[in-house]
């Protein structure tokens, strides 16, 4: 059973899409197509946020709403969605949405050119947070790149906003749960097949379903958030086909967590595990709000960015560090693997034709065990890492390190372990002395190359630094080896 | 009840706090830039051919595939410009629209693709197959250096005393050189044109540039036509900062052409890759110094070498490295000094015009020799600051021969180092690093004074177009460009003020080169002194004539005519703005306007070095504090304290904005944004997932900005305000120092760390080990 037809809302229009594209992007359908012109183009990479719009997904009979980046979103997984832009949110009298008054009040915008896509990371904001600290405004934009006003305007109205109206009175808000009946009119069982210029693409509403077409389509790409895929198209003009696209399978977006173990579907987003790793360690929560910005968090998953197989890759290091393992499943047939083993080779991962990849695992620390991750980048925040370290270490009684699990991203072609530095740690007492011996086994370990992040010497030497830092916070005597504790501890 | 004491003031007029003019628009998204504007049927989309290759001969191009390609209706190269294939914009005919022969840098256009989309246009510009020939490629400064030191452009040399003596006396002397990095200017709207074209071979473009008459030449020059057969508008541009200033000529002659070849409108925007690979940026700069100091910091005589990476040709290299020596100064007096540039030529992007144009870099050069002469003599370099600060008897020359005569440099930096607390704060933080193994924090305060004019004395002018509706209502015009920094506002502002009617009753409209002519482009920071000179003229010339009319009419001498809120007193009577202005028009009174001003006093003499180049200078300071890790060289700016001057403000509100965003961009600049070319001159960090410009979570967590009061402008400018869209831009030094404060404190401060720029987690550690490694 399958349609060639994808159904969403534009605000409160439906729209009913046939022979469309299928790696479209929403962008330039609101552009081109619609003349929906407010909404703008800065990069066409997911970086600049000029582009933001909010989505709204059915949730628990209401409507969930997140911001995006349109630019990279394929328009046919729009399907079952309400799309927002800036052209929303004033009222039919003019009247301006207190998003938009608070920007003005706040001398917020200069050129104007961002200003839409900030306006719409405000508006996800607003939805969904009353009274946001600096840190959650901060987490909320770091997506949306403004060249001329410095921010300060931009952080005012950001706090200035929620005393310009009723959030709950919100039409936004209020309207949820029609909204969202109105979208479960769209919601059917069946895949969605496109057919467009003698390319192929596939939307399945199961895993059953991605399980057969996979089985069909053994090389077709597989795309959940398109943070990365949304490049191959508008960047590198790849012809992708077939693609399928796996974000409608409800069952791959399941989060578990057990006493011994967090259990994640592929399609879970880095915002939907956000609050699931930080239980799981405070650490994990720190690394996951420094992975891209808030309209990357919401639309890529963690699944993709271990499948993706980039030699970074945020979230690989401390999974493999954890102990994780995925399970890859192809027609009826899984398997489970340790993460680890996943990375083969650059560009290379251990997923056969057909192969999709189903859930990851990820095994709790014993109480008295040591974990921490840190990301070094130019920038702080939406950057990619020029190295990525992760640092597990388990003691007996006596103090002496049973077992050491080490990884680096950035280091090499691959998220991979230190063994040398791990045979240093092993059997040997947590101490200073044994960190400086281990932080120079990872010159055994790792060669890593020299590119516009970072030289290979200061790989080099920072990959040495982050496990003596490790060292520095765990044994205690050194608070203030963390810059971020340093920041809290100066304006506490 | 109103009170008596203050003046009834016109709503939204000078000095006012009033909002951008389009914000409204800004975050409703109904603002129109020119990828909004409806585009005519039968539009075609262009995209350019990028040369792959750093430095080679074209041996063969075949562009075959591309003409075949889906959607493509023609592809244009040289061979189809009926003009001269040259957008230099200084008349060195060293820019070609289309490379022809040779390429000189990777990512220079060889060809333009039209196609029905945008889509088809780009995909069928990746299908050229050219073959190169290999010519060694000069990448950067030492390579030009090594390869015989081709200038793009003649050099400066500004001389006073004689540095070379006095050097040579001096009881302290040091040499050193410091390397900063360029900038990309990441305007948030890419470049773009739209061309339209008309009957004899007339078109009309919107271009998304600073200088529309430039544009309008540039176009004409291509074309083979007479600057009147070309119009050039532009309502708004999403941010330009020096790049679309000579940047944008090359997009619009592509589209001029393509438009008049096809007679169809022609739009060509390149995608965000493409614009950062081949536009210039700003220039990055090596730096060499030779000071001699006595034992109280005091200066004695200093030489300085700077040398920038210009790229395949001259653009605005020449003022720009000459600005970078009109501010190897800043705020001090060099008794003795000697300052040569060295605009160096390399097969990379051609450099060109970005906010401080060459002033920032020069300035660095004077903050890294008071760093050095801090160091060497274990002072605090506010001492040192202070001690060789312009002021006194005979201390009051530039190096160009001009006096300081304006000079609230030590005022302003007196006032913030109290106010910031800087000397209690310094000793705490001397306090903390003592015992903090990995977290080290430093502070610096360092001053900007910035010379305002055009060096090329002839762009000091300016016009506009003012009219006056019979319902009273006012349409302006004027020859400077809205790029976000609220100069239209601004113009507005002073018009409303003039006729003292509501803001809300003058109409602001798009730059055109049909109505205001010969515009010099809207930089260095002159827009709102130049423009709002010339608007005021013509709007005053409007008012003297009412003025006139209505004496006459009313029979009372012109002196008992008062131009009032909303209404003009006549001798005893108040008559409605609106109704004299009808009134006036049934008498046949003219109610229209030009408008032109030109910057008085300026004059300068560049094979001399000497003269009078800036109208008056802007000043202001900063105070930063940072924490940096010294195990990876991260960083954070915790705290920055800013007081900057503005005269007397135009608009508090916008002026606030070009001293925050002047700031954060600055400190993009010497911090997170660093351009990285590969060995083969592929620029590798040209897109946002790459480049880092300054986000929201990285403007410090406190961040006080003031500015200054009772500072009104000595020369007689609009309103007494001053400019303020570049000299922010430098309060930003005050990071780069306060990270190289904290590296110092690895050895407790015995060693400049000599830190560069941008000062990467990278280029911090490597500062880190390298004080380490030699303690």
């Amino acid at each position: 059973m399958t349609r060639s037809v994808v159904r969403f809302l534009l605000g409160e229009e439906v729209c009913t899409l046939t022979d469309i594209d299928p790696t479209a992007t929403l962008l330039d359908w609101l552009r081109a197509t619609r003349r929906s012109l407010g909404t703008k183009e800065g990069c066409a990479e997911g970086d600049c946020g000029a582009c933001t719009v909010v989505v709204g997904t059915p949730m628990d009979g209401t409507m969930r709403y997140a911001c995006i980046d349109s630019c990279i979103r394929f328009l046919p997984t729009l399907d079952g969605c309400q799309v927002l832009t800036v052209e929303h949110l004033a009222r039919e009298d003019g009247t301006l949405h207190p998003v938009q008054q608070a920007l003005m009040d706040c001398h917020g915008s200069q050129c104007g050119f961002c200003t839409p896509g900030f306006v719409m990371a405000l508006f996800a904001l607003w939805l969904n947070a009353a009274q946001p600290d600096r840190g959650a405004i901060e987490a909320a934009l770091q997506g949306n790149l403004c060249r001329c006003t410095g921010y300060a305007p931009i952080l005012a109205a950001a706090e200035r906003m929620y005393a310009l109206g009723d959030r709950d009175a919100d039409r936004w808000r209020t309207g949820g749960v029609a909204t969202a009946a109105r979208l479960a009119a769209f919601q059917d069982g069946e895949t969605i097949a496109l057919q467009h210029g003698g390319r192929r693409f596939f939307a399945p509403a199961d895993a059953e379903a991605l399980a057969a077409i996979l089985l069909t389509h053994p090389d077709a790409t597989i795309a959940a958030g398109a943070t990365d895929v949304g490049l191959w198209v508008t960047k590198a003009m790849r012809v992708l086909d077939p693609l399928v696209y796996i974000g409608r399978i409800a069952a791959l977006r399941t989060i578990a967590e057990t006493a011994e173990q967090l259990e994640l579907g592929a399609l879970v987003s880095y915002t939907e595990a956000w609050p699931a790793f930080a239980r799981l360690h405070p650490e994990l929560g720190r690394l996951l709000r420094r992975i891209g910005g808030a309209q990357v968090r919401n639309a890529g998953t963690i699944g993709g960015n271990i499948a993706n197989g980039s030699p970074i890759g945020d979230t690989p290091p401390p999974l493999i560090a954890l102990g994780a393992e995925i399970v890859l499943r192809k027609g009826d047939t899984r398997r489970t693997l340790a993460l680890e083993d996943f990375f083969i080779a650059y560009g290379r991962q251990d997923r056969a034709p057909g192969e999709f990849l189903e859930c990851l695992r990820i095994p709790r620390l014993p109480p008295d065990a040591l974990f921490a991750v840190y990301k070094v980048s130019k920038r702080r925040d939406e950057d990619i890492s020029a190295l990525c370290g992760a640092f597990r270490i388990d003691r007996d009684a006596d103090g002496r390190i049973t077992q050491a699990r080490v990884a680096f991203g950035g280091m090499a072609a691959t998220p991979k372990r230190a063994p040398a530095c791990e045979t240093e740690l092993t059997g040997a007492m947590w101490t200073q002395a044994t960190t400086e011996r281990a932080a120079a086994a990872l010159d055994a370990d790792f060669a890593p190359l020299s590119d516009w992040r970072a030289s290979a010497a200061y790989r080099s030497q920072a990959a040495r630094g982050l496990l003596m830092r490790f060292y520095l916070e765990t044994a205690g005597g050194e608070s203030l080896a963390h810059l971020d504790d340093a920041r809290s501890a100066a304006h506490a | 009840m109103p009170d008596i004491g203050a003046p009834e003031r016109v709503p939204g007029g000078v000095a006012s706090a009033t909002a951008h003019d389009s914000a409204h628009k800004h975050v409703s998204g109904a603002a129109v830039y020119i990828d909004d504007i409806a585009e005519p049927a039968g539009l075609v989309h262009l995209y350019l051919g990028l040369a792959e290759r750093a430095h080679a001969r074209i041996v063969a191009m075949d562009l075959t595939a591309v003409r075949a390609a889906e959607g493509v209706l023609a592809v244009f190269t040289a061979a189809d410009i009926p003009g001269e294939n040259d957008v230099s914009p200084v008349g060195r005919r060293d820019d070609p629209v289309f490379a022809t022969g040779t390429v000189t840098f990777h990512g220079q256009p060889l060809f333009a693709v039209a196609a029905a989309t945008r889509a088809e246009a780009r995909r069928a510009a990746r299908l050229g197959r050219v073959e190169y020939a290999d010519v060694p490629a000069v990448l950067d400064v030492a390579a030009a250096r090594a390869a015989g030191a081709a200038l793009v452009c003649d050099p400066l040399r500004l001389a006073r005393g004689d540095a070379a003596a006095a050097l040579a006396a001096a009881p302290h002397r040091l040499q050193g050189r410091m390397e900063v990095g360029g900038q990309d200017h990441f305007y948030l709207e890419g470049q773009i044109a739209l061309a339209i074209p008309g009957e004899d071979g007339d078109v009309t473009v919107h271009s998304s540039t600073q200088h529309p008459s430039e544009v309008q030449h540039m176009v004409a020059h291509v074309l083979g036509l007479p600057s009147n057969a070309v119009t050039v508008e532009v309502r708004r541009m999403g941010g330009a900062f020096g790049g679309k200033e000579t940047q944008a000529n090359l997009f619009a002659a592509v589209a001029a052409l393509a438009a008049t070849k096809l007679g169809r409108a022609a739009k060509l925007r390149p995608d965000r890759d493409d614009d950062m690979v081949a536009t210039g940026k700003r220039h990055d700069f090596v730096i060499d110094y030779d000071v001699g100091f006595d034992d109280d910091g005091h200066v004695l005589g200093v030489d300085f070498t700077y040398a920038a990476r210009c790229g395949n040709s001259a653009d605005l290299s020449g003022p720009v490295t000459d600005r970078a020596l009109f501010h190897c100064d800043n705020c001090y007096y060099y008794p003795h000094v000697h300052a040569t540039s060295e605009p160096l030529r390399t097969n990379t992007v051609s450099n060109t015009a970005f906010r401080g144009f060459g002033g920032p870099q020069g300035m660095l050069g004077a903050e890294r020799v008071i760093e050095e002469i801090a160091f060497a003599l274990g002072k605090d370099p506010l001492e040192v600051r202070q001690a060789n600060f312009y002021g006194g008897p005979g201390r009051d020359v530039t190096p160009y021969h001009q006096m300081v005569a304006d000079n609230v440099a030590p005022a302003l930096v007196d006032s913030l180092a109290r106010s910031a607390n800087y000397a209690a704060r310094r000793d705490a933080i001397r306090a903390f690093n003592r015992t903090s193994r990995v977290i080290r924090r430093g502070i610096a305060i360092t001053p900007v004074k910035f010379g305002i004019s055009f060096t090329a004395t002839h762009y000091n002018q300016a016009g506009a177009l003012v009219h006056v509706y019979t319902d009273g209502s006012v349409h302006l015009n004027h020859g400077g460009t809205e790029m976000g920094q609220g100069l239209n506002t601004k113009v507005a502002q002073v018009v409303a003020e003039a006729f003292q009617i509501d803001l809300r009753r003058v109409k602001i409209t798009a730059t055109s080169t049909g109505k205001v002519p010969n515009t010099s482009a809207t930089a260095a920071s002159s827009g709102s002194d130049l423009n709002g000179m010339a608007a005021q003229a013509a709007a005053l010339t409007i008012r003297e004539r009412l003025a006139r009319f209505a004496a006459e009419k009313h029979g009372v001498p012109p002196e008992q005519v008062a131009f009032l809120p909303g209404r003009v007193r006549v001798g005893n009577q108040e008559i409605a703005f609106v109704d004299l202005v009808k009134q006036a028009y049934m008498a046949r009174v003219q109610l229209s306007a030009t408008g032109f001003y030109r910057t008085p006093t300026i004059h300068w003499d560049r094979a001399s070095g000497k003269g009078h180049p800036f109208y008056y200078f802007a000043y202001g300071a900063a105070v930063a504090e940072v924490a940096i890790d010294t195990l990876t060289g991260e960083y954070r700016v915790e705290r920055v304290d800013i007081l900057h001057e503005a005269g007397n403000s135009l608009n508090p509100a916008i002026d606030r904005g070009q001293i925050e965003g002047g700031f954060i961009q600055g400190m993009g600049w010497l911090t997170t944004e660093e351009l990285w070319w590969d060995g083969a001159g592929r620029l590798r960090t040209h897109a946002p997932s790459t480049y880092k410009i300054p986000l929201l979570s990285d403007v410090p967590s406190v961040f006080n900005v003031r500015i200054a009061e009772g500072v009104a402008n000595r020369e007689p400018t609009i309103h007494r305000s001053k400019a303020v869209g570049e000299p922010p831009f430098m309060l930003a030094m005050s990071v780069l120092h306060a990270l190289s404060d904290a590296v110092a404190s690895v050895v407790d401060y015995r060693v400049c760390p000599r830190l560069d720029a941008p000062a990467t987690p990278e280029r911090v550690l490597a500062a880190v080990t390298r004080l380490r490694a030699g303690a």
